[in-house]
Parts: structure tokens; C-alpha cells; sequence
């Protein structure tokens, strides 16, 4: 999302809204936070991503009040948020479960909320309509949350959390209920809604097609430490680590060893050969690297190309995906690499099949050198 | 975010507090020497021997668990049959009749059920007697069967007794050899529950009984109306102390079994990744 | 087929011997006492034959609900029962609630043994349990030395034989059937909706009393059940504990049948009782069904 209008993450005069100081919360033996340290800017849209117990759900919660850090501060606006309790945050959250009071209707679940501000009683009307007309449920106001659907319920839940106009917005797993299709159209209403109000969001998922959809910056936890801070792009096309290469999308991952280089280009040895890279840096020969490089960025032809990087194999097997296949092409010394093709033609005039010889082959600024 | 506040701990304590002081109160004055049983005169155990030379008693005692048994075991069967079909009989004539008659007894005063009970055994003429007890805590007992095991029935996974009929099984078969090992714990808990509600009832067995039969609830109950006796607290204490002794083995039993459960998953877990 | 078998064994059981039951006493209570064996005229005879069964039902006729209405201890027994059960389910709800909810609040690990706890006094004698307030609750009681050896009263006071001796033991018999169904509900409850209520702007006591106690209810209302309609017939504890001015419906009744020997009286006072209770004994057979139905 290079055309942004907001990139206050690279202006160095910004302040941030949110700031984790090395934040660290440790439940018993078990460290769920370590040390984190994490600025989050105005009208934002964050997203923190990671597999089920990295610590993101953790963090949200410290930052919403339910849990205290066990070190570090949390700063919202310049003011540390410790002492404030959670319902005298001006954060809200939007629940996983959604935690819609089943005992009242959709429109006194939005104003819930309102009631216990200090807004006048007279405006409260005024203003649960004004969500409900947001979300596009004003003719479900009087209805109770059973009697609603489940994007519906979706739907009241961000407007009952964002009734009270809070500085920011949590959403736990927003959409982990809603099957697919619902799934990427409330995608676009979130990120539509956002930029409308201006809120700040912080998205917490383990789903990294939502993370890079909605997010403006993405950050990838593992094991209660960011393993790295990016745009959803340069998350993917510039992993600094053979973690996050992984852990986003499909890649190959080869080992080796620097066999030259300069800061420009180095020649990684493998087993199978020889690769020819650009590296981030200037790296000592025989440093221990992984190459990683994503499957579409692979190129297989029957005849050996022209290309910096070419390595034979057999097609070992075939993954269809309707627009796209994935060939797992075995190599003479038996590593699996993964190429993609999009399947512009019929599958009956597939140029490769089982058993095939084929080349793999790519440039020399398709891959990227990893060293951790 | 649960927290456990004083609150919680001070409510806590005080309801415990007030449910098994009684009892303990009850227990130490079986052990008093002197027949005044609000005034301690020192430990003794000639109560409990008393008790045991009470003909009376010991005779009471074997009728009641002559009942409790016979009562407890017809009301698990038809207790568990009733159960199956309120949670798997679907909609047939007259299911509301029949929940009701599930429910009902459940709250119906006591009086009123043995009233009408005796009003039948001698309509139709039977003797009353160890038999007409039976008849009657079975009646009872089997709606408190019922409903522990429908609640277990309630979360039973149908298609394992689907696969078993996919296997070959008759129904009456499934229901043996897959649907009955699973339920069973709630089955024992619903005998369990039977046999003590059949242990403890002494209203419905007043009025069922006949001169040939006196249960240790209705022993007791004509001895407390004249007052408190230490060989009642003896008797008392026996009782507790045979519940106790089964409730705690049962329950470390199941935590136990569900302890080792627990660490065979774990290690499937780990032999796994 | 089979299944109309596997339905008709308890059907019929609990039809036999618990519906006609009823019907017997509903006839009864329409019958004239007599002194022989039984005690009660007309007695059905079929060998008549058409003329008898008309015999039979002229007969019958409501001069025992007319006896009831006329004599005042009657209804007198029935109000009080009411109120004797109305009371203490408020005193049970007063008492079980605080237990459930800090149960629900506990550490899941004490979780069962708490619930073992609750449970175990209801596997003991209920006779038993009621036997034990009476050597508490006399005037030379442990509750009145206590309280003497406190300094609060100087002379003991009478609790038993009073309607307050009669409170405590109801408590004290059904506080698990208040405490459990309002635990599993507060323990179903998914800690979201508190934690939802506090990011929107509640107290902790707030957060309770909107959230919290709204979703009990489904508990309350059974708890409430379980407690109210067994105790509007509650023999044992009035017997043993209440004094001569606690008049209870239950043991009416029973002085009715067993002293009186007045069969057809005992049977509509039996009626009476039911269709009093006939009401909440329906909500709460209806709320159980909803219950069941939420849970599958």
C-alpha cells in the first residue's frame, strides 16, 4: 500500500498513539509478552499476526485493561494508561465471541455503552441510530442477537464498540466466525468503515490473508517477540527472516553457504549447485544462509533457459488450484522445489505432466538471502 | 478476567461454614458421654454400642437396604429407557404427558405422592409391605435416573451409534456395546442417586408401608420426635460416614480416571510431534 | 414397532403408578367418609352394571372441598404454607446465590471439589440433616450458648418451635437445589459479556448487576422452582421443628390420614394442594424443556 496518504511509521517527527515500552507479562513460569517494544500511530490500521499463543491476544488485552503488564508501560497519547481502569479507557474492543448481551435487544447493546458515558440521554437515540444506519441494521434494532444472523451479530458488534467514539478500536478475531465469502466482503465494509471514522484499529488474527487485506502495517509475533514490523508487501516480498518467510504464503527454502560475495551479489552453494543472489548486505564467505524464494516467482520450462539460476528436476507432483498450479519439481539431489504456473490454458493442454524433465529457473533479484 | 475477591472467599467460607457445622456438631456429640446432648462429658464410645444391640434398628437397617437395592435397580432401567426416549424417542402421541410425568415427581410434595400411592395399593388390594415400598421409591427414584442420564444422552455423539449400525450391529446391539459403556457413569451416578432417595425417603415409605415393614428412616423418625438421643448421633454419624466414604472414593475415582486420561492424551501428543 | 415397545415400558409404568394414583384420589376426595375398611363410600362395583356406575357417580359430590372452605384451619394451613415457602425461597436464593457466584468466580482447578462440597450434604439423610438443628436450635441449644457466650442475649431465645427454626432448616435441606442450577449457569456464562460490559464503561458492580444477574436467570427461576414447590408440601421439617402456630399444609395432611383416619378430607386436601401447585409446577416443566432445548 505504497500510495497511503498516511505513512507516519516513516516520519521520524511523528508521535506515536500507542507505544509498548518494553512491555513483558509473564503468567507464572510461562512468558506470554517479552520485552516488546511497539509504536502505533494514528488512524492506523494494524494488524498483529501469529499463530495461536504468540502473545497478540495478550497484548490487546493489556492494552484494553483486562491484564496489567508484569514490566513496561503502555502510553496512549502521551499518558501512561496503567493506573486507568478498563471502563475509563477510551479503547474499545470488539469480541471474538462478540459478546453480544443476549438479554437485550440490538439497539440497547449499542447503547450499552453510551448509558454509562457522559453523553446525554437525549443524544443516545440519536446516536444508536446513527450506527445502526452504518452498519446497515436499523430494521434489526428491536430484535434480540439470537434472532439475527451471524454477519449481522458481526455487525453490531463493531457498532456497539465503536458507539462511544473511542480513540481506538480492538478486534480479536473479528471475522474467525464467518465463513469465507462473508469473510473477504466484511473485509472491505471494515477497512471502508475505518477510513471513513478515522479510528485507529488494531486487528489482532492469525489469518494472514485478513492481516494483509486490511492492515496498513502488519506485525508478525512469534512466541511473545514481533519478528517483524512492515507493510503487508514488504512483509511478503522482504521477509527478514526464514520465520516470516514461512510463516506468509508458500515459499522454497534452500540451504547453503556464501560461496562470494560482494553488497551486491553474492553466489550462495548448495547442493544442488550454485545460486546467484542479492543480498541485504555484504556476507562473510561461508556464512550459513537460506535462500527463500516464492513458488510464482519460479519459472519451469522444458529446455534449459537462459536465466541466472536454472536447476533440472522431475515433476514429482502437481497441486490443481483452478487458477493456479503448483508443481513440485524434484531436483537430482532429491530437494523439492515448489514453481507456480497460472493456468491460462485448459488443463488437457498442460505442457508438463508426472514424470516430466524440467528446468527451474529464476533471476537473481526474484529470491531473497536470509541469515536468521 | 475472573477474580477471586474476598467476596467470593468470605461467601464462600460463611455457606461451607454453615452446611457442614451442623453436621460436625452432630458427630462429636455422638462420642459424649452423658445422655445430655448439648452438655460434653467426655469421650465415649457406648453409643455405637447401644446401637449395635438395638435389635430394632439393626432389623430396620435390613429392610431399608433390602428396598434401597430392589428400587434402586428397577428405577435405573426404566429410568435409563426413559431417558432414551425423551432425548432420541422424537415426537409421539402423548410426549408431553410423558415428559410431565418425568418432571413432576421431581418437585411433587411427598405427601401427596404416597398419599395417592397407598390410596392405590389398597384399591387393587395388595399387601402392603417391603413390595409396595419397592413400587413406590422405583416410581420416584426413576425420574431422577431419568434426568441424569438424558443429560449425559443430551451431548452423546449419535454417529458413534450410527457406525455401529454401519457395522453390522443391530440396534438393540448398538445400543449394548456402544451407547451403554458411554453413558454408564451417568447410569451408576442415577443408580447411585436412586438408592440413596430410596435410603433416605421417609414420607413415601409411611405411607406405603404396612406393619411388616419399618424402614430406618421411619425407626428414626419416631425416636427424634421425642427428642435428640445420642444413639440417634451414633446412627447419624454411621450414615455420614458411609456416604462420605462413597461420594469421596467416587469422585476420586472419576478424577482419577480423568487425571490418567489426561496424561495418555498428552503422551499421544507427544509421540505424535 | 420396537420403539412403540421401548416407549410403552415406562409409559405404562409411570401411568400406572403415577397417574391413576391421582385419579384414585381425585375420586376420593368426592367420596363420604365411612368407619369400615376403607374408610371412604361409595366403592366402585362394575358387577352392578350401568345403574351402579350411576349410583356410584351420584354419590360422589364436593362436600369435603365445601368441608375445607368451612373450617378455617384449612385454608389458613394453605396460606401459610405459602408464605412459609415464599419466604424461605427468597432466604434460599438470599443465601445460595453469593455461594454459586463465588463458586463460578473460583480457580477452575477447585472447581469440582467445590461442587463435591455443595453436593455431599444432599447424599446424606435429609432426616438426619433436619435432626441436627435440633439440638442446635433448643432453648439450651449450641446456638443459643453461643450467642449467650457472645454477650448478644442475655436469656436464650426460642427458635424452635417457632416459624424461624422452621426458615433455617429449609435453607439449610435445599440450599444445593438453589446452588447448583444457578452455578451452571453462571458457569456456562462466557466471561466476555463482563468483559465486553467493562470496555464499554462499566464498574465491576455495574458490570454485575446489567450483565451478570440478567443472564442468571434462567438458574434463579429453576433454583427458585426446586425450592418453592417441595417445600409448599414439606412435612418432616414442621413436624420437627416448627411449633404448634406453624401450620403446614404437609403435615395437615398427615395428621388428616394417619390421626383422623379422614381419607376422603386427606384426598382434597391432597387436591387442593396439587392444583395450587399445578401452576408453577407447569412453568417449571416448561422451563426445563426450554432449558434442554438450548442445550442441544
Amino acid at each position: 500500500m505504497s500510495n497511503d496518504p498516511f505513512q507516519s511509521w516513516e516520519d521520524p517527527q511523528a508521535t506515536p498513539l500507542i507505544r509498548f515500552e518494553n512491555v513483558t507479562k509473564r503468567f507464572g513460569d510461562f512468558t506470554a509478552v517479552d520485552n516488546l517494544t511497539l509504536d502505533i500511530y494514528e488512524k492506523e490500521f494494524f494488524a498483529l499476526l501469529g499463530a495461536s499463543g504468540c502473545g497478540k491476544t495478550t497484548l490487546m488485552r493489556m492494552l484494553a485493561g483486562f491484564e496489567q503488564p508484569t514490566e513496561g508501560r503502555i502510553i496512549l497519547g502521551g499518558q501512561d494508561i496503567a493506573p486507568i481502569p478498563v471502563n475509563k479507557r477510551d479503547i474499545n474492543m470488539m469480541f471474538q465471541s462478540y459478546a453480544l448481551f443476549p438479554h437485550l435487544t440490538v439497539a440497547d447493546n449499542i447503547a450499552f455503552g453510551l448509558k454509562r458515558s457522559d453523553m446525554p440521554a437525549s443524544e443516545i437515540a440519536g446516536r444508536v441510530e446513527e450506527m445502526l444506519k452504518m452498519v446497515q441494521l436499523s430494521q434489526f434494532a428491536k430484535r434480540k442477537p439470537h434472532q439475527i444472523s451471524g454477519g449481522q451479530r458481526q455487525r453490531v458488534a463493531l457498532a456497539r464498540s465503536l458507539a462511544k467514539n473511542p480513540k481506538v478500536l480492538l478486534l480479536d478475531e473479528p471475522l474467525a466466525a464467518l465463513d469465507k465469502k462473508l469473510r473477504q466482503e466484511t473485509q472491505f465494509e471494515l477497512m471502508d468503515i475505518q477510513e471513513k471514522l478515522g479510528t485507529t484499529f488494531m486487528i489482532v488474527t492469525h489469518d494472514q490473508e485478513e492481516a494483509m487485506t486490511v492492515a496498513s502495517r502488519v506485525a508478525v509475533m512469534n512466541a511473545g517477540i514481533i519478528k517483524q514490523i512492515a507493510t503487508p508487501d514488504a512483509i511478503y516480498e522482504r521477509p527478514n527472516s526464514t520465520y516470516v518467510a514461512d510463516f506468509i504464503g508458500e515459499v522454497n527454502l534452500i540451504t547453503g553457504k556464501i560461496a562470494s560475495g560482494t553488497e551486491k551479489s553474492c553466489k550462495i552453494a548448495w547442493e544442488g549447485g550454485t545460486i546467484t543472489a542479492q543480498p541485504r548486505e555484504k556476507l562473510a564467505k561461508g556464512t550459513e544462509v537460506r535462500f527463500a524464494i516464492r513458488p510464482e516467482k519460479v519459472a519451469i520450462s522444458a529446455k534449459k533457459p537462459a536465466a541466472t539460476n536454472a536447476v533440472q528436476g522431475k515433476v514429482h507432483d502437481i497441486a490443481y488450484l483452478g487458477n493456479i498450479s503448483t508443481y513440485h519439481v524434484q531436483t537430482e539431489t532429491g530437494q523439492i522445489i515448489k514453481a507456480q504456473l497460472a493456468n491460462a490454458q485448459r488443463l488437457s493442454r498442460r505442457s508438463f505432466t508426472w514424470e516430466d524433465s524440467v528446468w527451474l529457473s529464476w533471476t537473481d533479484t526474484a529470491g531473497i538471502v536470509l541469515t536468521e | 478476567m475472573k477474580r477471586f475477591t474476598l467476596f467470593n472467599a468470605t461467601s464462600l467460607t460463611l455457606g461451607f461454614a454453615f452446611l457442614y457445622v451442623p453436621i460436625l456438631i452432630l458427630i462429636v456429640y455422638s462420642f459424649n458421654s452423658s445422655r445430655l446432648v448439648t452438655v460434653w462429658a467426655g469421650f465415649s464410645t457406648k453409643w455405637y454400642g447401644t446401637l449395635f444391640n438395638n435389635e430394632q434398628f439393626l432389623d430396620a437397617a435390613l429392610v431399608t437396604l433390602k428396598v434401597g437395592l430392589a428400587s434402586s435397580c428397577i428405577a435405573t432401567v426404566l429410568g435409563t429407557i426413559a431417558a432414551l426416549v425423551m432425548v432420541r424417542g422424537g415426537k409421539f402421541k402423548g410426549r408431553t404427558l410423558f415428559s410431565g410425568m418425568i418432571y413432576a415427581p421431581l418437585v411433587m410434595p411427598e405427601v401427596i405422592t404416597g398419599l395417592s400411592l397407598l390410596l392405590l395399593f389398597i384399591a387393587i388390594g395388595i399387601d402392603r409391605g417391603v413390595l409396595t415400598i419397592v413400587l413406590a421409591h422405583a416410581t420416584f427414584s426413576m425420574c431422577y435416573v431419568s434426568v441424569v442420564v438424558s443429560s449425559r444422552l443430551v451431548s452423546f455423539d449419535e454417529s458413534l451409534e450410527e457406525a455401529a449400525l454401519d457395522l453390522g450391529c443391530t440396534p438393540f446391539d448398538a445400543f449394548k456395546s456402544v451407547t451403554l459403556p458411554i453413558i454408564a457413569p451417568a447410569v451408576i451416578s442415577g443408580w447411585l442417586l436412586a438408592f440413596t432417595l430410596s435410603l433416605d425417603d421417609l414420607v413415601i415409605a409411611s405411607f406405603t408401608t404396612g406393619p411388616s415393614a419399618t424402614t430406618l428412616p421411619i425407626k428414626i423418625y419416631s425416636a427424634v420426635r421425642l427428642g435428640v438421643s445420642p444413639e440417634i448421633n451414633a446412627l447419624s454419624t454411621l450414615l455420614i460416614g458411609a456416604v462420605t466414604i462413597g461420594v469421596v472414593a467416587a469422585s476420586l475415582a472419576t478424577k482419577r480416571a480423568a487425571v490418567h486420561r489426561k496424561r495418555q492424551e498428552e503422551m499421544a501428543r507427544q509421540a505424535e510431534g | 414397532m420396537r420403539r412403540a415397545l421401548v416407549i410403552s415400558i415406562p409409559y405404562l409404568w409411570l401411568i400406572a403408578l403415577f397417574l391413576i394414583p391421582f385419579g384414585i384420589v381425585l375420586k376420593i376426595s368426592l367420596s363420604d367418609p365411612q368407619v369400615s375398611i376403607p374408610p371412604y363410600t361409595p366403592h366402585f362395583d362394575l358387577s352392578a352394571g350401568w345403574a351402579g356406575i350411576k349410583d356410584f357417580f351420584s354419590k360422589l359430590d364436593f362436600e369435603n372441598f365445601i368441608w375445607l372452605t368451612e373450617d378455617d384451619l384449612y385454608w389458613k394451613a394453605y396460606l401459610s404454607s405459602l408464605r412459609i415457602a415464599f419466604i424461605s425461597t427468597i432466604l434460599t436464593l438470599m443465601v445460595g446465590f453469593p455461594i454459586a457466584y463465588s463458586m463460578a468466580q473460583a480457580p477452575t482447578e477447585w472447581q469440582p471439589t467445590l461442587m463435591m462440597l455443595i453436593i455431599l450434604p444432599f447424599w446424606t439423610s435429609f432426616l438426619i440433616r433436619v435432626y441436627a438443628w435440633m439440638g442446635i436450635l433448643s432453648s439450651e441449644g449450641f446456638l443459643n450458648q453461643f450467642l449467650m457466650w457472645t454477650g448478644l442475649i442475655s436469656a436464650p431465645l426460642q427458635i424452635i418451635n417457632t416459624d424461624w427454626a422452621v426458615f433455617i432448616a429449609i435453607v439449610y435441606t435445599y440450599l444445593p437445589f438453589m446452588v447448583l442450577p444457578i452455578y451452571a449457569t453462571l458457569e456456562k456464562l462466557d466471561p466476555s459479556y463482563t468483559e465486553a460490559a467493562l470496555d464499554l464503561g462499566c464498574t465491576r458492580s455495574q458490570a454485575f448487576w446489567s450483565v451478570t444477574i440478567p443472564l442468571s436467570k434462567s438458574g434463579v427461576i429453576a433454583g427458585c422452582f426446586l425450592v418453592f414447590i417441595p417445600v409448599v408440601g414439606e412435612f418432616v421439617i414442621p413436624s420437627l421443628l416448627g411449633g404448634s402456630k406453624t401450620l403446614m399444609i404437609g403435615k395437615v395432611l398427615w395428621d388428616e390420614f394417619f390421626s383422623n383416619r379422614d381419607w376422603p378430607v386427606a384426598s382434597a386436601v391432597a387436591v387442593v394442594l396439587l392444583l395450587i401447585l399445578i401452576i408453577p409446577i407447569v412453568l417449571f416443566q416448561k422451563q426445563q424443556e426450554r432449558a434442554q432445548e438450548a442445550d442441544t
